[in-house]
Formats: C-alpha cells, structure tokens, sequence
C-alpha cells in the first residue's frame, strides 16, 4: 500500500520533470505541430463518398494513433532505458521498490499520453470544421476509449520493453508499428483496401482506437463511411478488452523474468557496451 | 535442544534475528554457468558489526558471491544465510535490511539529489523499528555523505565523486544493518577515498553496520577490513586479518640503512636479528634505518601464487590443522 502511493508519487515527481526540460517539452509539442502540418495539406480533400473534410477526420484517428503510440512506444522505451541504465535494479536493490517502479511509470506514461492528448486536442477543436463534442455521452464515449486503450496497449508495449534489451533495437517495433499505421486507417479510410489488410488491421488495438475517437468527435452519419456502417462500440470494447486481458496476463510473466536477471554486473555490462558505441 | 529450536523457529521470521547470528553465514556455496564453474565451495562467515574485505584476481568470482548474497543472483548449490534469512527466498522485510551501493550511470539524471533520496527513503518507513528509525532523515544523510551544497542539484549536474557519494547514499538511506560495496572506490581520485573510508568507518562504528566490500585496492582493504578474504580459482584460499595473513606466509622484510653516505637494502627473513647485527658491527655509522615488514599487497601475492602453483589445497589444510 505504501509502495503503491511511493510509486505514485514516483511518477508525479517524473511527470514534473518532463515539464521542466526543453527535450521532453518537445516531444510533447512536435506531434502536435506536425499533425496540424499534416491536416494543413488535407485541407481541400474530403473523405471519399462524402463532402467531409479530410482533415477533420483525420484528427481524432491520429489522436486514437497516439494514445496506441504511448502505450505501446513510450512504454516499452522507458522500460529498456531504465533496464540499460540501472533504474530498474536500483528498483530492486529497496523494499517493494519493483511495486513501486511500475506503478510510477504507468503513472509517468498515462501522464504524458494525456498531456499530448490536449496538446493536440485543443488546437484541433479550435481550427477544424465538422468536429463536435455533442455533451456528455461525446466526453464519456472518450473518456473510456482513451483508458482501455491505454490498458490494452501498456501491458503490451511493457512486454515488448522487457523482450528488446538494447533500447537501439527500438527500431525492430517501430518498422512493424509504422506498417500497421499505414493499414490502420487513421490518415485515410481503409473501406477501400483489399479484405485482407482490412482483417489484418482489426486484429490490433490501432484500427479500434481511431474508430473509438472518430465515433465520440465525428457527427454520427460519418459512421455510414465505417466498416459495418457503424461505429461498433460493442467490437471496440471485445477486441481492447481482449488485447487487454492478453497482456496484463503476459506481462507479469515477462517482468519478473526480465526483474529477476538484474544484478550490477549485467548492468556493468550494458555500460560497457554503450561506452563502446559512443567512443 | 531440538525443542526449544522449534519453538522459537517462528518468532525469527517477523522479529530480527538475534544479534549473536552471525550476519552473513556461507557454506560450501558453488555457482555454475552452463559447463563453467565459477564457484567451487566458497565458505566464510561475517559477524555483525564486521567489516569484510573480498580480494581476488579478476575472474575469481567476487562479483558473483557477492550478488548471490544481495539475492540478484541465484546460486547452483550450497548454504547460504543473509541477516539469518536465504537470499534466493528473502522477502521486502529482509530487503528493507540491507544495502546494496551500485554504481550509477546516468539513471534518474532528472532528479534533484534531495529529491530522489527523499523518495527513496518512502519504501523504508513501514520497516522502521523502534532500535533502527528508518528512513535516515535526508538532510542528515545529505551531510554524512558531505552532498550538503549539491543536495539541489540534477544528478547529471553531479561529478563522478559526488555521484559515487549519492551512491553510498542510496545505499544506506534505509539504515541498513547489512551493507555490500561491490569495488566502491574505483575510479576515485585519492581525496575522495580518503572521503569515502571515512565514511565507511564511520558507518561501521556509529550504526555497527556489517559490511562486506570487495575491492582490487590492498591499501583500501587494510585500511577499512578487520578481516580479510582471498577468493581465488572459484574458494577462499585465505581468510583472516591483515596482520594473521601476513605472519602466515614467510614473506621477507625489507631493512634499508644509509652508511657513511652510501645506501643499502636487505631482505631477511629475520628483520630484529639482522638489525642487531647491523649495529654491532657499526654502531654510530648506521643511518636512516627503515624496516619494512611484508605489505598486504606481499601476503596476497604470495597467496594468489601459492594458489596458482597449485598448493594452496594442501597448504590450506596443514594450516587447519596448525589452528586446530
């Protein structure tokens, strides 16, 4: 219980600290600006079918992307960094320290997906025709397609951290990462794509995201342009809750394996191995 | 006997183990990694309030005992007793009993130094008990460690000797009664040993603070070891202090004297009766005289090859039996 409230306290304190440096200010500010760059370009298309801006639609998919993104990028980042550099072992080395290790860094990166989540929300209300928060049931519908995202994806991502011991092979879930955007219909509809990618893009959590936030920010008729002509709440909920339940499972697992590798000498290692690099 | 054993059996788990246990208690302990062993039956006891000294040559398995005590590593065979408990199985309440100091790198570079001792310090209290106050208050542990003008700073502001300070801070934030040092001084400029094994002894005779050091520096362990360990081929060849090790191997002392303006060295085996010698025949001629017994830097030399011409097995049991 006190490990629980240290590790939030834990990530509390980081969350400052990404507030509190040029870097991490950054890497809230750049997304947003870049998708606005991007809706920019957008301007004059529509979305197919319809005389729907295609940038208004692509506002909310992009949010849906970035919550994934967080989840599943800065999760699993955060976790080899902190492995490579001794965070973690530091963790072990205290009482209860891993409890409140974790706790702090799902704290840390929930943080910063909301923090980014407004950054790019608020501009995006402001300058786009056509998106609309019709009152509570808009402000709910995304209020719980954000959190079981984040659920879905941060067990995920934490596993994927625990597998990639080099946080330079980063690149091996990023390549994938960046196909399954593609195919997952957050810059452009994939009602038109062959069946198969369509399947494909509905077996992970990045398609359903961008459905969840198109159906709170969208009026409802562009549902008509979904698969199913619908926004499917229902299969949203099946298949993040699915996702969901698959890594809270797995990721325990795969923790305390990855936790119970940790001593000096293998961080030593690590150090020795990343000194090479630089020089 | 076996009756009262088991009665007080349950009263160690939730209470500390009495202060005659000894604190860390190893027994025929072997590590193996796939067909490599590392440790081939390493056996020592450290009592508490001890300060123990772990040498060896590179290789030798020092890092290797040392995190199987800390329970980050888990051994092949043998006994192991950490604060009365086994490391493999040892619980948060057993944690919150030791320190382990690592060496930073670059982690919580964001943190201010107060910061991140404060927080650490949070795990620690609802392991206080009324004989150890836990957490040690930061801004106390701030000046022992002597980070008192830096305690604002960003660890990554911290040079290398301040962060092996906050280290040894971290280290001991949970006033622990069991504390490991894996070569804690390496890469130190001589000021700041001298720093840090102030520290250290005032570690071990203020909070009577058990603590097992290894370390490639045989200045450094006759400085802070009241015992000493030679791990070397996978087991202890040597086990005592400075001063039993060194009267164990018949290394030779170095007498040196100036005379009529001219300088000379002697080794004997002998130093009193040559310098006896030495006088009767000079007398008054006889200058600068400097007596020189074997350093521990000779003893352990002379152990490590003992060890290496393959006598120390035999060597080791006829001085068993010398004690015994």
């Amino acid at each position: 219980m006190r490990a629980a409230r240290a590790g939030l306290t834990r990530g509390r304190i980081e969350l400052r600290h990404t507030l509190t440096n040029g870097q991490d200010l950054w890497n809230y500010i750049f997304p947003a600006v870049l998708l606005l760059v991007v809706i920019f370009f957008m301007r004059n298309a529509t979305v197919p079918g319809t005389s729907f801006s295609l940038g208004s639609r692509t506002m909310p998919s992009a949010l849906g992307m970035n919550v994934a993104f967080g989840g599943l990028v800065t999760m699993a980042m955060a976790l080899t960094v902190d492995r490579e550099d001794g965070t973690l072992l530091r963790a072990k080395a205290i009482p209860n320290g891993m409890v409140g290790y974790l706790i702090g860094k799902i704290t840390l990166v929930a943080g910063m997906g909301l923090i980014s989540l407004t950054i790019q929300l608020v501009p995006g209300l402001l300058l786009l025709d056509g998106l609309s928060v019709r009152g509570a049931s808009s402000w709910l519908t995304l209020i719980w397609v954000v959190l079981l995202g984040m659920v879905a994806t941060m067990p995920i991502g934490a596993i994927f951290g625990s597998l990639v011991t080099n946080p330079r092979n980063m690149g091996m879930i990023m390549l994938p990462l960046m196909g399954l955007i593609a195919t997952s219909g957050i810059f452009y509809p994939i009602t038109n794509f062959p069946v198969w990618l369509q399947w494909l893009a509905q077996v992970f959590p990045i398609y359903w995201l961008g459905l969840g936030m198109r159906s709170a920010f969208l009026p409802g008729d562009m549902a008509a342009v979904e698969i199913g002509e619908s926004w499917r709440h229902l299969e949203t909920v099946g298949v993040l809750g699915a996702w969901a339940i698959l890594g809270l499972v797995v990721a325990p697992i795969v923790l305390r394996r990855m936790a119970r590798r940790e001593s000096g000498s293998r961080v030593a290692e690590r150090r020795e191995k990343a000194m090479q690099r630089i020089t | 006997m076996t009756v009262v054993r088991q009665l007080r059996a349950p009263a160690a788990v939730s209470d500390p183990p009495d202060d005659d246990l000894a604190a860390i208690e190893v027994h025929d302990l072997r590590m193996r990694y796939g067909t490599t062993d590392v440790l081939t039956g390493v056996s020592f006891t450290a009592q508490r309030g001890e300060v123990v000294a772990l040498l060896g040559p590179n290789g030798a398995g020092k890092t290797t005992t040392i995190e199987i005590l800390e329970g980050f590593r888990i051994r092949s065979a043998g006994d192991v007793r950490v604060l009365g408990v086994d490391p493999g199985h040892g619980d948060e309440r057993w944690r919150s009993r030791l320190g382990v100091v690592l060496q930073s790198w670059r982690d919580h570079g964001k943190w201010q130094v107060r910061e991140l001792l404060a927080h650490l310090g949070l795990y620690y209290t609802p392991y206080s008990t009324p004989r150890i106050r836990r957490p040690w208050d930061v801004d106390d542990l701030i000046d022992a460690v002597g980070l008192t003008p830096h305690a604002g700073k960003r660890v990554s502001q911290l040079s290398g000797g301040q962060r092996r300070r906050l280290d040894v801070a971290i280290g001991i934030v949970g006033r622990p009664e069991l504390l490991f040092l894996d070569e804690p001084t390496a890469g130190f400029d001589p000021e700041a040993r001298r720093e840090f094994h102030d520290l250290v002894h005032r570690l071990a005779d203020i909070d009577d603070t058990t603590i097992l050091l290894t370390t490639h520096d045989l200045d450094e362990a006759e400085k802070l070891a009241d015992r000493i360990l030679i791990l070397a081929g996978g087991a202890i060849i040597a086990d005592g202090s400075p001063d039993q090790l060194s009267r164990r191997v018949a290394a030779d002392a170095e007498v040196r004297w100036s005379r009529d303006g001219d300088r000379f060295v002697h080794s004997t085996g002998d130093a009193t009766a040559f310098v006896r010698e030495l006088f009767q025949q000079y007398g008054e001629a006889i200058a600068d005289l400097e007596v020189r017994r074997a350093s521990l830097e000779d003893t352990y030399m002379a152990f490590v090859r003992e060890y290496e011409s393959g006598r120390s097995a035999s060597a080791l049991r006829a001085f068993e039996e010398v004690t015994r």
